[in-house]
C-alpha cells in the first residue's frame, strides 16, 4: 500500500466504487484532488501513488494534471485567489479590480504574497457573470466563490485569513 | 411569467427539500415511467413535446434518446453540467436551487434509454454544488427513489457525480467522454456519435442541466402543454442568462420567441447610465456579433429567427456591449478565450488562436496597422471549416463578424498607429 492509499483508504474506495472495475482510470481526476489537499499541489509521489493505484504510468498522471488547470504541479500561495476577467465580468469593471487588488497587496497578476498566503490569478469564466467582480478561492480543501465584490470586501477576507493563520501557528505552539 | 417551468425556486423556495418537492408532485413522473410505462413511450412523449438540446446545439432531445443503440449494452446517461460558456450562468442556478427537479430529470432520461448508470459531470469549479447534489442523491438513495430494483420493479438507477478541473472544451461531449474516461479532454472524431459509441465505447447520451430539468415537467403536462409554449420551431422556455452592460443582469426563463428588447430593456432594465446599445452576444463567447439596430432588437429569439441575424442562439446566453466599448476590444477578449481554452488536439485552432492573440493584441494595443487588421480576418476565416470540433469554428465567430459588422471600430485604431 503506498502513501496515498494509506493516507486516503476511505476516501479512494468511495471514489473507484463510483466507476466501472475495468475502467478504474475514471478515478484519475478525483484522486488528484485528493492528492492536492494537503499542500495545495500535487507532488511526484503523488502522481507516482495515483499511477499505481489506476495502473497507468506517471507520465499519463502527469499529463492530466498539465491539461487541467485546476491542478497545480507547483506550490503557491496557500489560498489561490483566481479572479474572472473574461467578456462579461471584463464588462463590469473586473479588469481594474484585478488590478486594483494587486496593487493593494504589492503584488502581480499571477505572484504570490511574501508570506505566501496568497496568489491572485486571472481565470476563465467563472459561470457567475451577472455577480461580477467575481472570485474563486482554491485551497487544497476545495473552492469557495466569493461574488459581487469590492477591492475592500476582497481585502477584508485576506484579512481574516491572516488572522485565522496567525491563531492557527499560535495556537500550535 | 406567471409559473416557471425551471426556475421554480423563485416561487416555490423550499423546493429544494425534498419533502417540499414530493409535496408538489416531485418524482412522480419517474415513478409513472418506471411503474406504468415502457422506456419508448417515454421517449415518444419527450419527442413530441418539441424539447431542443439546451446546451447550445438546439438538436431534438427524444430524437437523440431513440439513435441509442440497443444491440450494445450497457447504456448510460450523461448530464452536461461543464457550464463554461463565458456569458452563461443558468445550470448552476438550477442546480444549487432546484436540485431535485433536474435529478429527476436524469433519472428519467435514464430509464427512456435503459441506463442503470448516470453520471453528471460537472466543472472543477462547481465543487459546492458537486456535494450538494451528493447529499441530494444520497436521500433519494435512502427513500428508495434511486437505488436498486425501484418501485418494485427490477429498474435500477445509480446516479454519481464527476468534477472537471477547469477545461472549457470538456462541456463539447466527446471531450467531456474522455475526461470521464480520465484522459485529456480533447474530442473525439465524430461519427460515431456518443448514442452508438460513447462513455467507455458504450451508448451514451449526453444532455445539458437545463434539457434535463424540462423533462419531468413534459411528462407531468404532456407534450402538447410544452409545445404549445414558444415557437413553432422552438418549443417551450428557455433560461436567457443575461450579462454584460445592463442594469440588471441574470437568469430570465422566458418562452422562446421572446424579442431581445424585451429581454434587454423590459426585463434586464436598459443599459447601464442609459447609455445606447451598440451589439449583442446572443451565444456568449462563442457568438457571432449582431448589430444592435431597432431590426436586430425586435427579432424573437428562437434558433430560426436568431440565424436571420447571421448569428445562433446557442446556449442563450446574451451579452450586452453598448457604446462605451471598442468591439477590437471585445474580441481581443474573446481570442484569449480560445487560445487559453484550445485543447491542442487540432493545428487550425491550436495554431489559429496563437496568431489572431498576436494579431489582435497589436491591433488593440493600437500599434497594428491596417493590412492587419485584413490578416486577422484571414486567418480567421482561414480557421473556419477545418477545426476538428466546434470550438475552433466558434473562436472565429466574434472575430470575422466583428471586423465585418463594426469595420470603423478597427479603421480608428489602425489609424492611429499611422498618426502616432
Amino acid at each position: 500500500m503506498n502513501k496515498l492509499e494509506e493516507k486516503y483508504k476511505i476516501e479512494i474506495k468511495h471514489v473507484l466504487s463510483k466507476y466501472p472495475n475495468e475502467h478504474k482510470r475514471s478515478a484519475v481526476m478525483p484522486l488528484l484532488y485528493l492528492a492536492q489537499r494537503d499542500g495545495g499541489f500535487v507532488t511526484e509521489e503523488a502522481m507516482e501513488d495515483i499511477a499505481e493505484i489506476l495502473e497507468l504510468s506517471t507520465t499519463e498522471v502527469a499529463s492530466i494534471v498539465g491539461f487541467y488547470t485546476l491542478f497545480h504541479a507547483h506550490s503557491a500561495g496557500k489560498y489561490r485567489i483566481q479572479i474572472c476577467n473574461d467578456l462579461s465580468c471584463a464588462l463590469r469593471g473586473a479588469d481594474s479590480f484585478l488590478e486594483e487588488l494587486c496593487k493593494e497587496l504589492g503584488i502581480k497578476p499571477g505572484e504570490t504574497t511574501p508570506d505566501g498566503l496568497v496568489t491572485i490569478e486571472p481565470v476563465m469564466c467563472l459561470a457567475a457573470c451577472h455577480r461580477a467582480p467575481v472570485f474563486q478561492v482554491q485551497t487544497g480543501e476545495g473552492l469557495l466563490y466569493y461574488e459581487n465584490q469590492t477591492v475592500e470586501s476582497a481585502l477584508e477576507l485576506i484579512e481574516s485569513w491572516r488572522e485565522k493563520e496567525k491563531k492557527g501557528s499560535e495556537e500550535t505552539v | 411569467m406567471n409559473e416557471y417551468i425551471l426556475l421554480r425556486h423563485r416561487t416555490i423556495p423550499n423546493i429544494k427539500d425534498l419533502k417540499e418537492y414530493q409535496a408538489i408532485g416531485g418524482f412522480e413522473a419517474f415513478k409513472k415511467s418506471v411503474t406504468s410505462m415502457t422506456p419508448s413511450e417515454v421517449t415518444d412523449i419527450v419527442k413530441a413535446s418539441g424539447l431542443r438540446g439546451r446546451g447550445g446545439a438546439g438538436f431534438p432531445t427524444g430524437l437523440k434518446w431513440s439513435f441509442m443503440d440497443n444491440k450494445n449494452w450497457p447504456h448510460y446517461v450523461i448530464a452536461n453540467a461543464d457550464e463554461s460558456e463565458p456569458g452563461t450562468f443558468k445550470d448552476r442556478e438550477i442546480m444549487e436551487n432546484n436540485p431535485f427537479q433536474f435529478l429527476e430529470g436524469v433519472a428519467i432520461s435514464s430509464f427512456a434509454v435503459g441506463a442503470n448508470a448516470a453520471y453528471i459531470y460537472l466543472r472543477g469549479e462547481f465543487w459546492q454544488i458537486a456535494h450538494f447534489l451528493d447529499d441530494k442523491i444520497a436521500e433519494l438513495e435512502q427513500m428508495g427513489i434511486l437505488g436498486d430494483k425501484l418501485f418494485g420493479t427490477d429498474y435500477s438507477l445509480h446516479i454519481y457525480t464527476h468534477l472537471g478541473a477547469g477545461a472549457y472544451i470538456c462541456g463539447e461531449e466527446t471531450a467531456l467522454l474522455e475526461s470521464l474516461e480520465g484522459k485529456r479532454g480533447q474530442p473525439r472524431l465524430r461519427p460515431p456519435f456518443p448514442p452508438s459509441y460513447g462513455l467507455y465505447g458504450k451508448p451514451t447520451v449526453v444532455n445539458n442541466v437545463e434539457t434535463l430539468t424540462n423533462v419531468p415537467m413534459i411528462l407531468e403536462h404532456g407534450a402538447n402543454w410544452y409545445k404549445s409554449i414558444g415557437t413553432e420551431d422552438s418549443a417551450g422556455v428557455k433560461i436567457f442568462s443575461l450579462s454584460g452592460r445592463v442594469k440588471k443582469p441574470g437568469n430570465y426563463e422566458l418562452p422562446f420567441g421572446t424579442t431581445f428588447r424585451e429581454l434587454i430593456f423590459e426585463h434586464g432594465g436598459g443599459i447601464i447610465d442609459d447609455r445606447a446599445i451598440k451589439a449583442i452576444m446572443p451565444a456568449g463567447a462563442s457568438s457571432s456579433l449582431i448589430v444592435a439596430d431597432d431590426k436586430a432588437l425586435d427579432t424573437p429569439m428562437d434558433y430560426a429567427s436568431v440565424r436571420t441575424l447571421g448569428a445562433d442562439l446557442g446556449s442563450a446566453s446574451v451579452i450586452v456591449i453598448d457604446d462605451s466599448v471598442s468591439i477590437d476590444w471585445v474580441i481581443n477578449k474573446t481570442i484569449h478565450f480560445f487560445k487559453h481554452e484550445s485543447c491542442g488536439k487540432c493545428t487550425p485552432c491550436r495554431e489559429g488562436n496563437y496568431w489572431m492573440q498576436h494579431l489582435i493584441e497589436r491591433i488593440h494595443a493600437g500599434v497594428g496597422e491596417q493590412h492587419e487588421v485584413e490578416l486577422l480576418y484571414n486567418v480567421a476565416k482561414n480557421i473556419q471549416g477545418k477545426c476538428f470540433c466546434a470550438l475552433g469554428e466558434f473562436s472565429t465567430m466574434a472575430v470575422t463578424t466583428g471586423i465585418e459588422r463594426f469595420p470603423q471600430d478597427f479603421e480608428d485604431k489602425a489609424k492611429s498607429s499611422i498618426d502616432g
